[in-house]
């Protein structure tokens, strides 16, 4: 008995020690796996929710097309730098964009899901002389087709004139060469209007871009006028590819880094104190069984900040919600516990008996009541992964679950494992130690 | 020894009351749903220069968001809650408030669309819901050796359902008050209460399912008192952990988890109260069958 103890005392001693050395430093590296990783309400970033319009896509084509924008949407992240960002197919027409720690401009975020294809565009005058930009078309073996950037090769760059403009150069592929002469063949001296979408392109000065067409256009073109970071963004776009579907944002959560750090720095401190605050409690009420309750709790926080570290699991605000009850489970296990442990010492069992019954009728209790609260832990986790916006949700069950198994762990292996070596000392003898009546008046 | 169960309809009477006003609260007031289950947008900005409230308010009402909600977050920062805005719109708006009120910074925005808030509030209430027939079972389960186990499941949740009644109820006051909104931090309050009511009720259930099987007394709603009895320093000291962990919260994280710290602080106390004044009592009720005295609590309890 006291020999497997032992055993268990030094296993759960080496574990902590192992937990201590993955969190510490907090925000070092161990295997492969930097700092806690922290949801997006904390850390700050974007996460945006796209609907994709797949209403011109072939049936059956639908998560072809979707892999395939998300392949577009990767190739725009990259160099933005983020570190994790996650992209991923929601149901049947959503993609989810994750970019934690990231302070993105609406600029950034626009260019993120624009589709980036330019059209060609001719201005019609009515009798009115009201101007409409009506698409310019061409004939290609008997079909009228509309002169835009998909017959661009992916091969344009950007360079500036002699006199300093910025200018983003292209060459049409085969069937855009045909269209292009024609088009520009029969505008000569007519502006041409460039738009993405409805909206025209807009250069560097706020203007429309629309140039006058000098001279018919076969192999390649310019488009003079945006500014250098504008056009440097589009060329990428152009040739990495452009979305093959319409994008519209239906959910958007944005969160500066700033606001991020002082939430986690607070909440950092308030668990601490709180922790603290329990811990003199639990002394103070329960004597020796206190500091080893403490003991334990300490062990918890621990070993939960390392399988959250080691497993890269996320914690986020509503994570402290998830927090603050496996605390509280952590507690009432204890709690039970010791007050097993009371009972049995006012009816003047030895300490050692104390303890192993304390532990054993104790631990129905605590078996259903985290049994029960980990089935709904996985029941939420499991439902909230359909949702949207379900961040918090999610969070909440997973460090709930974490939270509750730990805690399920430290009551009953350190708790007891540490409790066991008082028995047979001195200390043992004096019931007053470890509980707060007097075993005598209660006799 | 105290003699709790003794005064069971009291307790049902009291707890029926306070399920009745919360009620009457969510009737009267309804509770204010945020963009999560609403759909719209929210914008968080900190301005350089001291802003009075009114002047937010009235500067976004100029730029023609008359019915735009706008609160203080206490830290100096604003909450600008407004329709489903478009980038344009967005960009409109902030060069806007620049003009008006002086630099800012943009905290925060949110985004959610018709769509996605319907789809929210759905799945939310099927993951509450599919959550409390699955710890329903599961009670059943545990307690399958006790007579009617069913019984068991169905007060724990009977109890936690009085629960999630009355903290929406608080705050729905609060939301006609204070304009206090429901939000997934909301959500994740109720879904903690929820752990911790039926979690309480579960370890009030396994000292009565001990003492049933010891057999201390013949006399079900005495056996019941007596395990009641034995619980309720747990019960106390358990609460009072809790309680330190909440208050650092509120002292240290403060307003912006002033819904969360709320929900918490009211629900874990109504949980830890239920236990005892709800769950128990009613567990006793229906084992002996007195639901026809329930409304003579005067005559019954002696």
């Amino acid at each position: 008995m006291r020999r497997t103890n032992t055993i268990i005392l030094i296993i759960v001693l080496a574990i902590f020690a192992f937990a201590l050395w993955a969190i510490f430093p907090l925000d070092g590296e161990r295997f492969g796996r930097q700092g806690i990783r922290l949801g997006l309400d904390l850390q700050g970033g974007l996460h945006i929710g796209y609907q994709a319009d797949l209403s011109s896509v072939a049936p059956g084509e639908e998560r072809a097309t979707l892999e395939g924008v998300m392949a577009v949407i990767e190739n725009r992240i990259n160099p933005l730098g983020v570190t994790e960002p996650v992209i991923q197919i929601q149901g049947d027409d959503r993609i989810m964009v994750e970019l934690p720690g990231l302070d993105i401009t609406d600029v950034e975020k626009e260019r993120l899901g624009r589709v980036a294809l330019l059209e060609f565009r001719e201005a019609e005058v009515d009798e009115n002389g009201e101007v409409t930009w009506i698409p310019a078309t061409g004939t290609i073996d008997g079909q009228e087709k509309v002169l835009n950037s998909s017959y661009f090769k992916e091969n344009t760059y950007v360079s500036t004139s002699q006199l300093g403009e910025v200018l983003l150069i292209f060459e049409w592929n085969e069937e855009g060469s045909k269209l292009s002469e024609q088009v520009t063949g029969r505008l000569i001296g007519k502006p041409l209007g460039i738009f993405e979408g409805d909206t025209p392109l807009l250069g560097d000065d706020g203007q429309p871009i629309a140039p006058v067409v000098k001279s018919q256009i076969s192999t390649s073109g310019q488009i003079e006028g945006l500014s250098l970071q504008e056009a440097r963004t589009l060329s990428n776009q152009l040739n990495a590819g452009r979305l093959p579907v319409p994008l519209k944002i239906i959910y958007e959560q944005s969160v500066t880094p700033m606001l991020g750090a002082d939430f986690v720095a607070m909440s950092l401190k308030a668990g601490i104190i709180g922790l603290i605050m329990v811990m003199l409690f639990m002394i103070i009420y329960y004597r020796i069984p206190g500091v080893i309750a403490s003991l334990a709790l300490v062990y918890y926080a621990v070993l939960l900040l390392a399988i959250f570290k080691l497993f890269g699991v996320t914690f986020t605000l509503a994570g402290i919600g998830g927090f603050i009850l496996s605390v509280g489970m952590a507690i009432d296990a204890n709690v039970l516990i010791f007050e097993r442990m009371k009972e049995e010492l006012r009816a003047k069992r030895t300490l050692g008996a104390a303890i192993e019954t304390g532990f054993s009728r104790a631990w129905p209790a605590i078996w259903d009541s985290n049994i029960t609260t980990i089935l709904a832990a996985l029941i939420l986790f499991w439902l909230g992964s359909s949702i949207v916006a379900s961040a918090p949700v999610k969070g909440f069950a997973i460090t709930l679950l974490i939270g509750v198994v730990v805690s399920m762990f430290t009551a009953v292996m350190v708790t007891r494992t540490f409790l066991r070596p008082f028995v047979g000392t001195g200390l043992a003898r004096r019931t007053s130690l470890f509980t707060p009546y007097q075993g005598k008046e209660n006799a | 020894m105290l003699d709790i169960i003794g005064k069971r309809f009291w307790f049902l009477l009291i707890s029926g009351v306070m399920v009745l006003l919360g009620i009457i609260a969510l009737s009267v007031f309804g509770l204010k749903a945020g963009i999560e289950f609403s759909s719209g947008s929210l914008l968080t900005v900190g301005f350089e220069q001291e802003v009075e409230l009114g002047e937010v308010k009235e500067a976004v009402a100029d730029l023609g968001y008359s019915n735009a909600i706008v609160q203080s977050t206490g830290a100096g920062d604003f909450l600008i809650r407004l329709p489903e805005l478009t980038d344009e719109a967005k960009t409109a708006l902030e060069a806007g408030l620049t003009t008006k009120l002086g630099a800012f910074e943009v905290r925060g925005f949110d985004l959610v669309s018709p769509m996605i808030a319907s789809e929210t509030a759905h799945n939310a209430a099927i993951a509450v819901a599919v959550a409390a027939i699955g710890m329903l079972l599961y009670i059943s389960w545990a307690f399958h050796r006790m007579p009617n186990p069913l019984r068991w499941g169905a007060c724990a949740i009977i109890c936690m359902l009085h629960d999630v009644v009355i903290v929406a109820g608080v705050f729905a006051v609060l939301g006609g008050i204070f304009g206090w909104q429901i939000d997934m931090m909301f959500i994740t309050g109720v879904l903690t209460v929820i752990g911790y009511s039926v979690n309480d009720t579960i370890v009030v259930f396994d000292r009565i399912r001990e003492n049933l099987r010891k057999g201390i007394s013949p006399d079900f709603a005495v056996m019941v008192n007596h395990s009641l009895v034995e619980v309720l320093t747990r019960s106390i000291i358990t609460g009072l952990g809790i309680l330190f962990v909440l208050v650092a919260l509120l002292l240290f994280v403060g307003a912006s988890m002033q819904t969360l710290i709320t929900v918490l602080l009211v629900g874990i106390y109504i949980g830890t109260y239920s236990t005892i004044g709800v769950a128990v009592p009613l567990l006793v009720v229906w084992e002996r069958k007195e639901w026809g005295r329930l409304f003579h609590p005067a005559r019954a309890s002696r």
